[in-house]
C-alpha cells in the first residue's frame, strides 16, 4: 500500500508544532502501525532528516507506553487495542492518516508524539497503594478468602495500563476512568478496604491538582480504553468518595 | 582473582536462617545516612527499591521508560511459582529446589536455588497483602496452574497478565515510598556507567533522555536490576528498549559476566512474518496446559497446507504427529522450554514446518475445547452429544483462561485460534546468563549488586516457566534487603559520597566522548541496520543449535561488524535533546561487544546443557549431552576486547541433589 501521513512535529515543549506530510510506499498489511513508522523513520534517517519521536516499548499492548491519536481516535480505529497492536490491514491503499500526540493540559508534549504522563504517577503516589511493608511475616495468602467475583472484578479494574487514552479522548481531559480503576481494584478487595476513605480522597485531590477536568458522563473514555475498563469503575469511585466524605 | 561464592556453612535447609542470624544490621537512625542507587524498576529493582526505602535507606531509582510501571516485567504473562502446596499434590521447598536445579540442567548454584525456593511462599503472601488480584476458585482460595518441566501445580497467576499485576504491586509499594520522600525516582534516565571509588561502587553516570543532560549520582552502594540481554538477537520477545548497557558497563568496570551463552529460546512465539518485523510476541507457556503441539505426519499434507489447498482442521487425527507426546510421553506437551524448542526446530529442519517459510508448528486447542465443553455440559446437565453446544461451552472456558492471549494472537496473525490451531515458533526470550554474583548477590565489584534477570544465579542453563518472576521478587523483597545491610553496616560513618571526585570526572568524560563519537560519526547506515545484522549472526550461529565452526565464524563476524559500526553508523540529531537513535546506538554498541563474548563462551562450553545445545555433543536420540568436566560457571573478566576476556571457573558442587541424566521421557 501507499499512504500519506500527516504527522504532528514539535521540537520541544516550548515549540509551537505543526502537521507535516510524509509519503510511505510498500506498506505491508502484516506490519504493525509502529513498524510502519519504523520504516518511515529509517527513510528519514537515510535522507538526513530527523526521525519522528514516539513512545513505545513492549509492542504487545501491555506496557502502556505507546500513545497516539490516529485519525482523531486514541490508539486508532480498532477497538480494545493499543497503537502497537494496530496492524496496517486496518487501512487501505491511498489512505491519508493523521497522527497526533495525546492532547491534554495535564500531559504536556515533550517532543513530536511524546507527552509527559507523570501526572498519573503522582496520582498513584498520593494513595494508589496498600500500606503494608515487606517483612516476610504477612499472613498466609489463603488466610482471607476472597470471592471469585471480587477477585475477578478487581482484576478487571487492575488491567489498566496507564496509557492515558481515556484522558486524551475525553472532551474535559478527565482522568476519572484511570483513577476509578485503581480505586476500584482496592475497594473490591478486603486488603484494600482499611484505607479506602483516605485513598480515594487523596487520589481525587491529586487528580484535581494536576489539572485534569471533570467527568460529565459522556463515556468516550470507556469506548477508547484499550483494556475495556468499564464506566462502573467511575461510579464505584464516586460512591467511595461519598462514603469517605460522610465518615 | 579466585571466585568466592560466599555460600554459608551448614546444612542447606539452615543456611539462609543461620546467615540471617549472624549478619551485621544497620540501626534505623543510621539507615537515614545511607544512600542506595537502584537501576531498574522491574520486579527485581522495583521490589528492592520499595523494601530498602521501607527499611529507611535513601533510595534513588532509575528507569529509562516514562514510569517505573512500564518496566519489561509488565509483559510477563503466565505466572509465578511458589512452593505453597495449596493443591496438596506433593509440592515442597525441596521439590521446587529440585525441579529448578534439574530444569537448569545442573548448572546453577545449589545454595542460591534452595534459598529461592524457601522464600517463594512469602512472595505470594506479600503480593496478596498488597492487593494483587491473583486468580481464585469458587471457594475463594487461590488457584494454580502447571508449567513445563514439573509434575505439580504451583503456579499462581492473574489471568494472562501476571507480570503486570506483580509489577503494579511493586510499583504501588514504590509509590508509597516516593510519596514519603524515601525514594527519589528518575524516569526517562539511562545509566551509562558505574563509578568506582577506592575499589567500591559509589555511583553512576546517567543521561536524562529528555534533555540529553549527563548527570552524576552518588551512593554507598549500587544495585543493577536492569533485566536481560536477549535483544542481542534483535528479534525477541523483549521490549524494544531492553538492553545490556548497564550490565556491560559494570562488566567493563570489573564485574565478571557469567554464562553469557545460556539463553532461553522460548518454544511458543508467533512466527516471523516479514523483514519489517521489530519484535516477536510470546504466546504464554501456560497455553501448553491445554494446547497440543503437532505437525502433519505426511509431507504431501505439509505442502498442501503451504499452498493453501488444505486446512489444518481437515487433517485427520491419524495423520498428525504430536511429536512431543510421541517423544516424551511422561511430560508430553509440558516438557521444559529448551526441549520443546529443539523438538520444533528438529521437525521444521526436517521440512515439516507449516507456514510459508517452513518455520512454524501448530498449537491446537480443539481437544481441550471438546474436553471442557463435555465437562461443562455434564455439570450443567445439558446434552453431551450436541456438538455445537459442546464447542461453545468449551470455548467459553478457554476464553476465560486465555482470552487476552487469543485476542493478541488474532490481532497479529489475523486468524481465529478458537477455530484453527495457532502457528508458533521458538524465539529468544530470556537470558539465564548475566553478571556473576555471590550468595549475597554482590558482583565481583564491592558494593555493586545485581538482581533479577540481570544476574546469572538461579536458573543454570535453562529457566523453568514462572520462575523469573519468583526470582526477581525474591531478590528484591527478601534477599537483597538482608545481604546489602551486612555490607552497608560498614558505611555508617562514611557520610555522603561527593560527586566532584576525579573518578566521577573520568567516568563522565568517557561517557561524553562516547556519545560525541556516535553523534559526529556521520556514517551511512542507521543503528537498526547494524542491530539487524547482529541479530542474524546470533540467531543463525549462536541460536538453538551451535557448533564450533559456526561459533568461530560468529566471533570474527561480530568483531568485523563492530568495527564497521564504529566507522559507519549514522546517528541523526544532537546529543542535548531527546534522541532515541542516540540511545539506541549506545545500546547496540554494547550488544556488539556482548555478542562476541556470548559466542566465545558458547565455544568454550564443549557440552550441551539446557538452552546451550552443541551439535557435537548429543546422544544418538538427539538429546543434550552434558559433560562432567563442564560442571562450572564460566565467569568472564573484562580485559579490553571481548576476545581477550579471561575465563574464571566457579566449580558447581551438588551435595543435596543427585546429578542425573535429565530425562522427561
Ligand atoms: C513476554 C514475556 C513473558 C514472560 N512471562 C513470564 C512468566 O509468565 N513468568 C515468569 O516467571 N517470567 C516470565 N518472563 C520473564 C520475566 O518477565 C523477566 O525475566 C523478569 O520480569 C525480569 O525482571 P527484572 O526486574 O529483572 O528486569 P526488567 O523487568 O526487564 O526491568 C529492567 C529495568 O531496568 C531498567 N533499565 C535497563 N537498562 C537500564 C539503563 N541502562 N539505565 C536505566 N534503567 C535501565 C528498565 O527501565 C527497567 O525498569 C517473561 C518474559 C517475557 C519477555
Ligand atoms: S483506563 Fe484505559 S485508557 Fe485510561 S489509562 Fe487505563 S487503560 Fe488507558
Ligand atoms: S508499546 Fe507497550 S502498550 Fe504499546
Amino acid at each position: 500500500m501507499k499512504l500519506t501521513l500527516k504527522i504532528w512535529r514539535q521540537k520541544s515543549a516550548n515549540d509551537k508544532g505543526n502537521l507535516v506530510d510524509y509519503k510511505v510506499n510498500d506498506v505491508s498489511p502484516d506490519m504493525s502501525f509502529l513498524e510502519m513508522l519504523d520504516v518511515l523513520n529509517q527513510d528519514l534517517i537515510d535522507k538526513n532528516e530527523e526521525p519522528i519521536a514516539f513512545d513505545h516499548d513492549c509492542r504487545e499492548g501491555i506496557c502502556g507506553m505507546c500513545s497516539m491519536y490516529i485519525n482523531g481516535r486514541a490508539h486508532g480505529p480498532d477497538r480494545s487495542i493499543t497503537v502497537c497492536q494496530l496492524h496496517m490491514r486496518s487501512f487501505k491503499d491511498g489512505d491519508t492518516i493523521y497522527i497526533e500526540p495525546w492532547r491534554a493540559k495535564a500531559f504536556p508534549v515533550i517532543k513530536d508524539l511524546i507527552v509527559d504522563r507523570s501526572a498519573f504517577d503522582r496520582i498513584q503516589q498520593a494513595g494508589g497503594f496498600i500500606s503494608v511493608n515487606t517483612s516476610g511475616n504477612t499472613q498466609d495468602a489463603n488466610a482471607t478468602l476472597i470471592s471469585k467475583y471480587a477477585a475477578d472484578t478487581a482484576m478487571d479494574a487492575a488491567t489498566c495500563i496507564g496509557c492515558g487514552a481515556c484522558v486524551a479522548t475525553c472532551k474535559n481531559s478527565s482522568a476519572m476512568l484511570f483513577v476509578g480503576a485503581k480505586v476500584s481494584q482496592y475497594a473490591l478487595l478486603p486488603q484494600g478496604q482499611i484505607e479506602a476513605a483516605e485513598r480515594v480522597r487523596n487520589m481525587v485531590a491529586q487528580m484535581d491538582l494536576e489539572g485534569f477536568g471533570n467527568c460529565t458522563n459522556t463515556g468516550a473514555c470507556e469506548v477508547e480504553c484499550p483494556k475495556g475498563i468499564s464506566l462502573e469503575n467511575i461510579a464505584r469511585m464516586n460512591r467511595e468518595l461519598m462514603k469517605a466524605n460522610i465518615n | 582473582m579466585a571466585l568466592d561464592s560466599k555460600v554459608p556453612e551448614g546444612p542447606i535447609k539452615d543456611k539462609w536462617t543461620n546467615y540471617k542470624d549472624k549478619i551485621n544490621l544497620v540501626n534505623p537512625a543510621n539507615k537515614r545516612l545511607i544512600d542506595v542507587i537502584i537501576v531498574g524498576t522491574g520486579l527485581a529493582g522495583g521490589s528492592a527499591a520499595a523494601t530498602l526505602a521501607e527499611l529507611g535507606y535513601n533510595v534513588k531509582a532509575f528507569c529509562f521508560q516514562d514510569s517505573p510501571r512500564r518496566a519489561h516485567s509488565i509483559a510477563a504473562q503466565g505466572g509465578i511459582n511458589a512452593a505453597k502446596n495449596y493443591q496438596g499434590d506433593g509440592d515442597s521447598t525441596y521439590r521446587l529446589f529440585y525441579d529448578t536445579v534439574k530444569g537448569g540442567d545442573y548448572r546453577s548454584r545449589e545454595a542460591n536455588v534452595y534459598r529461592l525456593a524457601e522464600v517463594s511462599t512469602s512472595i505470594i503472601d506479600q503480593c496478596v497483602a498488597q492487593g494483587v488480584p491473583f486468580a481464585r476458585d469458587y471457594g475463594g482460595l487461590l488457584d494454580n496452574r502447571s508449567f513445563g518441566g514439573v509434575l505439580v501445580s504451583r503456579t499462581f497467576y492473574a489471568k494472562g497478565q501476571t507480570g503486570q499485576q506483580l509489577l503494579l504491586g511493586a510499583y504501588s509499594a514504590m509509590n508509597r515510598q516516593i510519596g514519603r520522600g524515601k525514594i527519589k525516582m528518575y524516569n526517562r534516565h539511562e545509566m551509562l556507567d558505574v563509578v568506582i571509588v577506592d575499589g567500591k561502587a559509589r555511583g553512576i553516570i546517567a543521561r536524562n533522555l529528555v534533555t540529553g543532560e549527563i548527570e552524576r549520582h552518588s551512593a554507598h552502594a549500587v544495585v543493577l536490576g536492569t533485566g536481560g540481554y536477549g535483544n542481542a538477537f534483535y528479534l525477541s520477545t523483549y521490549a524494544m528498549g531492553s538492553n545490556v548497557t548497564a550490565a556491560w558497563k559494570a562488566h567493563k568496570r570489573g564485574a565478571f559476566f557469567a554464562n553469557p551463552c545460556f539463553t532461553q529460546i522460548h518454544p511458543t512465539c508467533i512466527p516471523v512474518s516479514g523483514d519489517h518485523q521489530s519484535k516477536l510476541t510470546l504466546m504464554s507457556e501456560s497455553l501448553r496446559n491445554d494446547g497440543r503441539i503437532w505437525v502433519p505426519k505426511h509431507m504431501e499434507d505439509v505442502l498442501a497446507i503451504r499452498e493453501g489447498k488444505l486446512k489444518p482442521t481437515e487433517i485427520p487425527e491419524e495423520n498428525r504427529d504430536y511429536y512431543l507426546e510421541r517423544r516424551y510421553p511422561a511430560f508430553g506437551n509440558l516438557v521444559p522450554r529448551d526441549v520443546a524448542s529443539r523438538a520444533a526446530k528438529e521437525r521444521c529442519d526436517a521440512g515439516y514446518g507449516v507456514n510459508k517459510t517452513g518455520e512454524a508448528v501448530y498449537l491446537d486447542f480443539a481437544t481441550a475445547i471438546e474436553r471442557y465443553g463435555k465437562e461443562q455440559a455434564y455439570v450443567k446437565g445439558l446434552d453431551e452429544n450436541d456438538k455445537a453446544l459442546i464447542k461453545k461451552l468449551g470455548k467459553d472456558i478457554i476464553k476465560a483462561k486465555y482470552g487476552n492471549l487469543f485476542q493478541m494472537y488474532e490481532k497479529i496473525v489475523d486468524q481465529n485460534p478458537y477455530e484453527t490451531p495457532m502457528m508458533i515458533y521458538p524465539a529468544a526470550h530470556y537470558t539465564m546468563g548475566g553478571i556473576w554474583v555471590d550468595y549475597n548477590l554482590m558482583t565481583t565489584v564491592p558494593g555493586l549488586y545485581a538482581i533479577g534477570e540481570a544476574n546469572f544465579s538461579d536458573h543454570g542453563a535453562n529457566r523453568l516457566g514462572a520462575s523469573a518472576l519468583m526470582q526477581g521478587l525474591a531478590d528484591g523483597y527478601f534477599v537483597l534487603p538482608y545481604t546489602i545491610g551486612d555490607y552497608l553496616s560498614h558505611d555508617i560513618r562514611t557520610g555522603p559520597i561527593p560527586t566532584n571526585s576525579k573518578e566521577f570526572d573520568d567516568a563522565e568524560n568517557q561517557v561524553k566522548s562516547n556519545l560525541d563519537k556516535l553523534i559526529n560519526n556521520n556514517g551511512t547506515h542507521s543503528v537498526d541496520y547494524f542491530h539487524k545484522k547482529l541479530g542474524k549472526i546470533m540467531w543463525n550461529k549462536c541460536g538453538m543449535a551451535r557448533n564450533a565452526k559456526e561459533l568461530k565464524e560468529a566471533i570474527s563476524e561480530i568483531a568485523e561488524l563492530r568495527a564497521e559500526f564504529w566507522k559507519d553508523v549514522k546517528v541523526p540529531g544532537i546529543a542535548n535533546e531527546y534522541n532515541e537513535e542516540l540511545a539506541k546506538a549506545g545500546r547496540v554498541a554494547d550488544f556488539l561487544e556482548l555478542g562476541e563474548l556470548f559466542a566465545k563462551d558458547a565455544l568454550q562450553r564443549e557440552e550441551s546443557a539446557g538452552g546451550h545445545f552443541r551439535d557435537e555433543y548429543q546422544t544418538p536420540e538427539g538429546e543434550a549431552m552434558r559433560r562432567k568436566e563442564f560442571q562450572y560457571v564460566s565467569a568472564w573478566e573484562y580485559k579490553g576486547e571481548p576476545k581477550d576476556a579471561v575465563l574464571h571457573k566457579e566449580a558447581l558442587v551438588y551435595e543435596n541433589i543427585e546429578v542425573k541424566e535429565r530425562s522427561y521421557k
